[in-house]
C-alpha cells in the first residue's frame, strides 16, 4: 500500500503558456514540483510556512503561496513562475524596475516579490505606497530592501501606464 | 612538490596572456587572511588573487572572497575597471571556488574593500602597464605616448585590442610593491553607481544557487536532528526506514540521516526513524542574564585611562544602568543547503558559505582525506550577515552522498536554521558614569557580559575610563553576526549618553558635541542633525558611533501607538572613507537600518531545556514593509582617505537612536534589546 492510496496522481500542469506532464501525488507541494521535477528554480524555499513569500507564483494572475500550495489544486490552472514573465525576450516592466531602482541585494527574495508585485498591479494598475505595503506585507526581504521594492512598482506601474497610452 | 615548481604548474595550466599575481604582504595581511594554504596544493600560497588577461583579450579576476549580496561582484569589479581602463562589462570575476581561486579566509568583518579591493586594483594597474610596454615595444613607439583607454591599447597611431598583443605568450608578473593607483578624485568607474553587474539574473530567476543545484542521480537528503542541544542518541531503530524503497540511511556515531530520490521519500524516511534521546536541563531565555553574570570571567581592560574612582569623585551626577540584549537569529533567507557528490575519491561540494576554504578544511577534518581531493564551489549566495560561516551541512550532504554512493542534495528547513545555526550572543551590559556640572563626561565604566568586545571604544573624550568584556558560558551555540556586540555596545553607551545629558539639563546633541574632539565623528553628527533637523523635531533620538574604520550619526523620530513605539522616520551620515559605489552603499546603509528595527524592536528567541520555542518565521518576528519608517541617508565622502567596509556598520546606531526617542516621548529609557516587548506607558 502506498501513502496516497486512493487519490489520482496529478499528471500535467499549464506552466508559463506550456503544457508539462508530471507525475506527482495530489497532496505534494507546488513549490517541489516546480523546482524538483520541472527545474523551474526560480521559486524559492524560504519558510515552508506561507510566511515570507520566497516561493510566490501566480496562479491565473493571483500570488499564491507555493509551499503551502498543494499540486492538485494548481492543476488546470494557468502557473507563472519567474522564468514565464520575460515575453519575447522582453523583461516584465517590474523585472525592468527592479533593475533600475537596484531593489535586491542578495536577490534571493527577488522572484518572490516581483510575482507578488505583478499580482498586485493586476488588480491596481496604480496602487499608492500604502497599497504597495499593505499587498506585500507578506514578502519578506532579509537585506532591508523593501524602500527599493516599494519605488520598482510604483515606477513599473508608471511605465505601464505609459505603455497603455502609447498603444 | 616545491613553491617554484606549484607555481610554474599553476601559470602553465592557466595559458596565454597577461598573468599578474598579487602577492600577500606581511605580516598584517597574513593575520587578517589568516593561515594560508599550501604543500600540494594547485596553487602557490603566497598569492592572494590575480587577474588574467587571456590571449582572446578576455579579463578574469580570480579570488576567493564570496558574493552574498554585498554587492562585492559589482564593486570589486569597477575596481578592475578604474586601473585597466576597460568596460565594467568586458571583466569576470570568478569567486570562491577552492580549485579555481586562491585561498582567503573568508568574508567576513567588512574586509573585502579594505584589503581585498586595493590588491585587485594594483594587479589592474600592473596589467595596464604591461600592455602598454607590449604595444611599445611592439609599434616601436615612445612608451610614454601609449595608452589604455576603453579596453583598447592606443598609441601614436595605432590602436589595438588586448588579444592583438600577446601572440601565444605567456606574460608574468607579481605584485609586491605599492604601484601607483588613480586617486579617488580621478575615479571614473569606482566612486560612481554601477548597476549590480548580474542583476538581469536575479530578476528573471535564472541564478543558481545552492538550494537550485541539480545532479545527475542526485539524492535529496533529510537529517535527524536531536531533541534538544547536547542530547545524546541512546537507540535508534532504522528498520522501517531502510525498507522504503530507494532510501539509504546513514549512520556514524550520534549522526544520523537518509538520502532518497525525491524529498518527499526523504521525509517518510527520516519519520521513519525511531530513536531515543537522553537530554539534561538547561538554562531559559528568563534566566539568561542571570545565568551570564553567574558564568561569567573576569576579563580584561581594553583601552583603560586614568582613574575611574577620581573621575567619579570630580562628577556632580553619577549614572548606572543595566541594559540586557536577547539572543536573536540571523535569518538568511537561503537557508543552510550543500549539494555533495563524490567522483573516484575527490569530493565536491556546492554550498552557500562565507568561507569557503574553512569549510574545505571541515570537510578534509570530517573525511581525513587531503584538502586538495576537496572542492568546494559558492554560488552567489542567497544572505548570510555573519551566519555561514561553517560547513555543517557540507558535511551532512557529503556523509550522505558517501553512504548513497549518489550525489545528494540536503537544504535545511526553516526551523533546522533557526536551531541548528549559531545566534548572535545574548549579554548584559553594565555602565555607571558620572558627568561634572559643566556637561564634561568625567568617568566611564563599562561592563560587557558575554556579548562581545566589539564597539565598546569610545570616540567620547573622557579622561577616566574603564571598559572590560567578560566572556561568559553561552547557553546557546553563538557566533559571529552583522557588526557583531557593537549594535549591543552602541544601545547601551548611547542610552546612557543621553541619561548623562539629561542629569545635566542638556540637549543630547550639544551635550555629545561638548564630549567630542574627533573631526570624523563630530562631522557625521553634525550632518544627521542637520538633515534631521534636530531641535524642531519631537518624539527624537540621536547616536553616534564608530566601528571598523567607519563612522555613523543616526537621528530616529518615533510614536508611541498603543503603548508600542513606531519609527517614523530616521536619518542616518555615514563615512567610510572613499565612497566606492554610492548606490550600492545606500542600499548597503538602508538595508542595515531595516535589518537593525528587528533586534532594536521585537526579535528574540524564546528558549528552554536546549529547545528553540520560536522557530519559525510566523512565531519569530522579523521587519516587514510595514515597519520600515523614512530613511534619509547622508554619503560623507572622504576622497582623501582609505575606503572601509560598510556592509556591517551601518546597522549599530538605529537601536540607541530609537531608544533615546523614547526616552524623549515618554521619559522612561528602554534598557533592553528588543525594546518593544511589553507596552510601554
Amino acid at each position: 500500500m502506498t501513502h496516497n492510496e486512493g487519490m489520482a496522481q496529478v499528471t500535467e500542469l499549464h506552466v508559463n503558456g506550456t503544457r508539462r506532464r508530471v507525475s506527482a501525488s495530489p497532496e505534494r507541494s507546488l513549490l517541489s514540483v516546480l523546482r524538483d521535477d520541472l527545474d523551474l528554480t526560480g521559486a524559492k524555499y524560504g519558510c515552508g510556512e506561507g510566511q515570507c513569500g520566497a516561493c510566490t507564483v501566480l496562479l491565473d494572475g493571483q500570488a499564491v503561496r507555493s509551499c503551502i500550495t498543494h499540486v492538485s489544486a494548481a492543476a488546470g490552472k494557468r502557473i507563472t513562475t519567474i522564468e514565464g514573465l520575460e515575453s519575447a525576450g522582453a523583461l516584465h516592466p517590474l523585472q525592468e524596475a527592479f533593475l533600475e531602482t537596484g531593489a535586491m541585494q542578495c536577490g534571493y527574495c527577488t522572484s518572490g516579490m516581483i510575482l507578488s508585485g505583478v499580482s498586485l498591479l493586476g488588480q491596481n494598475a496604480s496602487p499608492t505606497d500604502a497599497e504597495i505595503v499593505h499587498a506585500m506585507q507578506g514578502n519578506i526581504c532579509r537585506c532591508g530592501t523593501y524602500p527599493r521594492i516599494v519605488a520598482a512598482v510604483r515606477l513599473a506601474a508608471l511605465h505601464q501606464k505609459t505603455m497603455r497610452r502609447a498603444s | 612538490m616545491t613553491s617554484a615548481s606549484t607555481r610554474r604548474d599553476f601559470l602553465a595550466a592557466l595559458g596565454g596572456g597577461i598573468v599578474v599575481l598579487c602577492v600577500a604582504g606581511e605580516p598584517a595581511d597574513a593575520q587578517e587572511s589568516g593561515r594560508r594554504s599550501g604543500g600540494g596544493d594547485a596553487r602557490p600560497a603566497e598569492i592572494s588573487a590575480w587577474l588574467h588577461i587571456a590571449e582572446d583579450g578576455g579579463v578574469t579576476v580570480f579570488t576567493g572572497k564570496t558574493e552574498v549580496g554585498q554587492n562585492i561582484r559589482t564593486s570589486l569589479t569597477q575596481a578592475v575597471a578604474e586601473e585597466l581602463h576597460a568596460p565594467v562589462a568586458s571583466i569576470k570575476m570568478l569567486m570562491a571556488d577552492t580549485d579555481l581561486t586562491p585561498f582567503d579566509m573568508g568574508t567576513f568583518g567588512s574586509r573585502t574593500t579594505p584589503t581585498m579591493a586595493p590588491q585587485l586594483r594594483k594587479a589592474a594597474a600592473a596589467a595596464r602597464e604591461a600592455l602598454m610596454d607590449l604595444a611599445a615595444s611592439e609599434w616601436k613607439v615612445d612608451r610614454g605616448t601609449v595608452q589604455v583607454a576603453d579596453g583598447k591599447v592606443i598609441g601614436n597611431g595605432h590602436t589595438a585590442g588586448f588579444s592583438e598583443l600577446m601572440h601565444g605568450r605567456q606574460f608574468v608578473q607579481s605584485i609586491h610593491g605599492e604601484p601607483k593607483l588613480t586617486p579617488a578624485l580621478e575615479w571614473k568607474v569606482a566612486g560612481h553607481a554601477i548597476p549590480k553587474v548580474d542583476g538581469r539574473e536575479f530578476v528573471t530567476g535564472h541564478h543558481r544557487y545552492s538550494t537550485d543545484v541539480k545532479r545527475p542521480g542526485m539524492l535529496y537528503g533529510k537529517v535527524l536532528r536531536p531533541v534538544a542541544f547536547g542530547a545524546q542518541l541512546t537507540s535508534l531503530d532504522d528498520s522501517a526506514a531502510t525498507q522504503i524503497p530507494g532510501v539509504t540511511v546513514a549512520r556514524e556515531g550520534e549522526f544520523a540521516a537518509v538520502a532518497a530520490p525525491d524529498a518527499e521519500t526523504a521525509g517518510r524516511a527520516l519519520a521513519a526513524l525511531k530513536a531515543e534521546w537522553k537530554s539534561e536541563p538547561q538554562p531559559s531565555d528568563r534566566d539568561l542574564f542571570a545565568y551570564l553574570r553567574a558564568n561569567a570571567e573576569a576579563g580584561e581592560d581594553r583601552d583603560a585611562r586614568g582613574s575611574v574612582d577620581r573621575g567619579m569623585a570630580e562628577a556632580g551626577h553619577k549614572v548606572a544602568a543595566t541594559y540586557t540584549i536577547a539572543y536573536i537569529a540571523h535569518i538568511p533567507l537561503e537557508p543552510r543547503a550543500a549539494v555533495a557528490e563524490w567522483n573516484g575519491g575527490k569530493l565536491t561540494v556546492w554550498t552557500g558559505t562565507q568561507r569557503p576554504f574553512g569549510v574545505r578544511e571541515e570537510l578534509a577534518s570530517a573525511f581525513q582525506i587531503p584538502e586538495e581531493r576537496i572542492r568546494v564551489i559558492v554560488p552567489d549566495t542567497g544572505s548570510g550577515y555573519g551566519g555561514k560561516h561553517s560547513g555543517e551541512c557540507a558535511i551532512e550532504a557529503a556523509r550522505l552522498a558517501k553512504a548513497a554512493g549518489k550525489p545528494v542534495k540536503v537544504v535545511w528547513t526553516r526551523q533546522e536554521e533557526f536551531t541548528w545555526s549559531y545566534f548572535r550572543p545574548g549579554g548584559v551590559i553594565d555602565i555607571s558614569a558620572g558627568v561634572r556640572a559643566d556637561g564634561r563626561i568625567s568617568a566611564w565604566e563599562f561592563h560587557n557580559y558575554n556579548s562581545g568586545p566589539s564597539g565598546m571604544q569610545v570616540t567620547y573624550d573622557i579622561p577616566n575610563r574603564r571598559m572590560v568584556f567578560h566572556p561568559s558560558k553561552s547557553p546557546l551555540r553563538q557566533g559571529s553576526y552583522r557588526g557583531l556586540a557593537a549594535t549591543a555596545n552602541h544601545f547601551a553607551r548611547e542610552s546612557h549618553i543621553d541619561d548623562l545629558a539629561h542629569a545635566v539639563a542638556m540637549d543630547p546633541l550639544e551635550f555629545r558635541l561638548k564630549n567630542l574632539k574627533d573631526e570624523r565623528q563630530r562631522a557625521v553628527l553634525q550632518a544627521a542633525a542637520e538633515k534631521f533637523g534636530w531641535g524642531k523635531r519631537k518624539n527624537a533620538g540621536l547616536s553616534i558611533g564608530f566601528e571598523k574604520g567607519s563612522y555613523l550619526a543616526m537621528c530616529a523620530e518615533v510614536a508611541i501607538e498603543g503603548g508600542r513605539p513606531k519609527i517614523l522616520r530616521v536619518v542616518q551620515a555615514f563615512e567610510c572613507g572613499a565612497v566606492v559605489n554610492p548606490d550600492h552603499l545606500r542600499n548597503q546603509v538602508e538595508g542595515a537600518i531595516v535589518m537593525a528595527i528587528g533586534g532594536a524592536l521585537f526579535e528574540q528567541l524564546r528558549f528552554a531545556d536546549g529547545k528553540i520555542l520560536n522557530p519559525m518565521l510566523s512565531r519569530y518576528r522579523v521587519p516587514r514593509f510595514g515597519d520600515v519608517p523614512v530613511i534619509e541617508t547622508v554619503l560623507v565622502d572622504r576622497k582623501d582617505l582609505p575606503s572601509a567596509g560598510a556592509g556591517e556598520t551601518p546597522i549599530v546606531g538605529l537601536a540607541p537612536a530609537v531608544g533615546n526617542a523614547i526616552f524623549a516621548a515618554t521619559g522612561k529609557h528602554p534598557r533592553s534589546m528588543p525594546m518593544a516587548t511589553e507596552a510601554l506607558s
